[in-house]
């Protein structure tokens, strides 16, 4: 199977190779730069499975392919257990994008991996980030501009399609990069945890999916009924482990939500909002 | 030793893509598109349904699929339900994936749709060309593996037989894996290179001209030889003494010919090679090929043998020119009657353009046939020779993809379809080697009932809608199935 490539409404281009979905829009060149987004996009899923062994090792080598760096580049910083496949969709989005601009003149322009998304911004480009919750409710809006020194945001789940070894509905990161903020959001997500509660099912994930690179480590398969307390606590491990990327500087925001709970760590203010 | 032997199914390896997933039972790839269902590898993409009257997504490769679409409302505003990533119930005897009902015109309508798994299944390929690209039975072949064969020509064009149950299934691995291979690629509109034996290389895509030889074809013969020589006599006469046009099957010589005799032409006394049919017309001047008219002529003056010294005269003129008016060249005799190259007057020229312009582009032509097995019957009602016989009475209709099938008369439910008709990437396949192509049944629900139908599975169109869909235009060429499947069975008694 080729790239398949379809042309959403609003002039947004959707490519798919495999796993990857991209959804694409750009200010400027746009023939110019989908012609290159999918031109890039032909080889890469090759590239990854050139060195997909390296990726899946914690503490592996750097690998050679420009995806594949990113990825591991995106992981060094970080503490504890995380591969360099923690970040693939970022870096995915990442290089995707980078071969539009470097294509075409574009003012603006985003590559959205499955909630993963790459951005470019320049001059007076905005560009505006809704966050909805669980039940679809708007959680907040964000107006980002070029001066905010964010490329990335990523979201991370029990509702994506990635394995988590946590509770987390979903943890939204801004970062410098799309891969910073993939890494991010999928570790943050892991740390919203209650270690040892009856009503979470955990199974090892190479049992829920073959050739995991979580290998024999447990992932969440089912959450039960939790107490506010509950998830309170839990929600309050995750913003430990975010504070302290904020703090090395891996993450500039955070939102992570939890059965109608939030914390964030706010952009501009580096202020803590609790909201029940 | 262990006591408890479970026999654990294997997984299978998925080759939709580079990351090639070895997917276990029961479970999906990485892409959750592709899983492998009870050891088939099976697609899992979005339901397509084909929207009348509301907006549809353009897709960006084909032009005739929306990029240009202009967003006309078409007639009525219904929406059809593909069985395009419908998933399909192979090998289990279940019910279809969707038995959907929709209320037209007042008749509660039922549309069974299911991806079909067809084993016995291939494509007629018709492709418009003189050029010679091998001979009848030929096997076409791709890196060496036979995927069918040249079969009968039709009228300007050359045709081919390709894949089929012998080849998927009945030669070696490589043979059905590359022909499964090449009949997706061909029915999903892609580009497909195949080496003739003893003929030519030949690229095929469906709605595209052929690539013959590294060549692409422009158009179509205007006629054989003779034929051409009937249209154009009395435009050539005023200006030449001798025409011969130059073609594979009949090549025509004006003077000689029935209508150059109506127009009192002198003979010319130029004879050529070959042999004669009847006056005028000859048969295998020069050897299948890709040069002149479908021949392997590339210099004109080889199918000429010395001209008659009694009849020819010098100064005779004489064009010489191929069906398809892409190649001409004008000669004038000299004193030792030797045909020599000489400026065309504008007005002969001109009929050389009429002849390009007279003939059609040259196509590609893909159809889908294919028969539906028992299990994909049995999907639609408890007893499948009742659905084969509501189709023979034209109870039921059958589409591919929203398109109409052509069912073949006799036994069996055996469609043939042009995939042009169909919504893009409406096939899939599976490992066994076989295809995977979508498959509708419209019936009224009482016909439905009459024949068995799994009554208990029908899902109203809106609760199918609410699901994760991909939405598409209808083809141009397409017709409204429930208006057909009406019109059918109105007309039926």
């Amino acid at each position: 199977m080729e790239v398949q490539a379809a042309l959403l409404s609003g002039d947004r281009l959707h490519l798919q190779h495999g796993p990857i979905d991209l959804i694409i829009g750009v200010e400027g060149d746009r023939a110019k730069a989908f012609a290159a987004a999918r031109a890039r996009l032909s080889s890469i899923l090759a590239e990854l499975m050139d060195e997909i062994d390296l990726l899946k090792l914690a503490d592996g080598p750097a690998p050679k392919g420009v995806v594949a760096r990113k990825m591991w580049k995106a992981v060094q910083k970080h503490h504890g257990f995380v591969t360099p496949m923690a970040g693939v969709a970022g870096a995915v989005a990442e290089t995707v994008l980078t071969a539009m601009t470097e294509a075409a003149d574009l003012k603006r322009a985003y590559v959205n991996n499955g909630g993963d998304i790459a951005l470019h911004l320049t001059g007076d480009a905005t560009f505006s980030v809704a966050m909805a919750g669980v039940n679809g409710d708007a959680l907040g809006k964000l107006k980002l501009t070029a001066n905010d020194a964010i490329r990335g945001i990523a979201t991370s789940g029990q509702r994506g399609r990635s394995l988590s070894f946590g509770i987390a509905e979903s943890v939204t990161t801004l970062a410098q990069s799309a891969s910073m903020a993939d890494v991010a959001a999928t570790l943050i997500a892991g740390a919203v945890d209650l270690p040892d509660h009856l009503a979470i099912k955990r199974v090892p994930a190479e049992q829920v999916r073959d050739e995991s690179d979580l290998g024999a480590r447990d992932v969440v398969t089912y959450v039960g009924s939790l107490s506010k307390a509950d998830c309170a606590n839990a929600l309050d491990a995750g913003l430990r482990t975010a504070r302290a990327m904020r703090n090395n500087k891996l993450i500039q925001a955070a939102s992570l939500h939890l059965r109608g709970q939030s914390r964030q760590i706010d952009l501009n203010t580096r202020k803590v909002l609790a909201h029940a | 030793m262990p006591d408890d032997v479970r026999v654990k199914p294997e997984k299978i390896r998925c080759d939709a893509c580079p990351v090639m997933c070895f997917i276990a039972e029961g479970k999906a790839g990485a892409c959750d598109r592709y899983a492998n269902h009870a050891g088939e590898l099976v697609r899992l993409d979005p339901l397509t349904v084909i929207e009348r009257g509301a907006p549809a997504v353009a897709f960006l490769d084909q032009d005739k699929d929306g990029s240009e679409w202009d967003g006309d409302v078409f007639q009525g505003s219904r929406n059809f339900v593909t069985a395009v990533g419908a998933g399909t119930t192979y090998p289990d005897y279940k019910p279809a994936p969707f038995i959907v009902s929709q209320d037209v015109d007042d008749v509660d309508m039922i549309t069974v749709v299911t991806e079909g798994i067809f084993s016995y299944c291939g494509v007629k390929v018709k492709i418009d060309t003189d050029r010679f690209i091998g001979h009848e039975q030929a096997a076409v072949r791709i890196n060496g593996e036979p995927i069918g064969h040249v079969t009968t020509s039709e009228y300007g064009s050359k045709m081919l037989s390709l894949g089929g149950v012998e080849h998927l299934t009945g030669g070696s691995k490589a043979e059905g894996r590359i022909t499964c291979d090449a009949l997706l690629k061909l029915c999903n509109c892609e580009a497909v290179t195949m080496q003739i034996d003893e003929g030519a290389a030949i690229t095929v895509q469906a709605g595209k001209a052929p690539i013959i030889d590294g060549k692409p074809e422009k158009l179509m013969r205007v006629g054989c030889g003779s034929a051409t020589i009937g249209m154009f006599a009395k435009q050539w006469e005023p200006h030449v003494d001798e025409v011969i046009v130059v073609d594979d099957h009949i090549t025509g010589v004006l003077s000689e010919h029935e209508a150059g005799k109506q127009l009192d032409m002198r003979p010319s006394g130029i004879k050529i090679q070959g042999r004669r049919s009847t006056p005028g017309r000859y048969f295998q001047v020069a050897e299948p090929g890709t040069g002149w008219g479908g021949t392997d002529v590339e210099d004109p003056l080889s199918v000429l043998k010395p001209a008659d010294a009694k009849k020819a005269w010098p100064g005779l003129r004489l064009l010489m020119v191929s069906t398809t008016g892409e190649q001409w060249a004008y000669y004038e005799l000299d004193e030792n009657l030797q045909p020599q190259p000489a400026d065309i007057s504008d007005e002969l020229r001109l009929s050389a353009d009429r002849i390009a312009e007279n003939c059609e582009p040259s196509l590609c032509s893909v159809l889908f046939m294919g028969g539906a097995g028992g299990s994909l019957r049995a999907g639609v009602t408890d007893n499948p020779v009742r659905l084969t016989r509501s189709v023979k009475d034209a109870l039921t209709y059958v589409s591919c993809g929203g398109a109409e099938a052509y069912v073949w008369p006799g036994g069996g439910i055996t469609v043939m379809v042009d995939v042009l008709d169909m919504p893009s990437n409406s096939f899939g396949y599976v490992p066994t080697p076989a295809l995977v192509a979508p498959i509708e049944f419209t019936l009224r629900r009482e016909d439905y009932s009459a024949l068995g139908g799994h009554m208990d599975y029908i899902q109203t169109a809106d609760a199918v809608m609410a699901g994760d869909l991909r939405k598409v235009a209808p083809a141009v060429s397409q017709t409204d199935p429930y208006i057909v499947q009406q019109q059918k069975r109105n007309g039926r008694i």
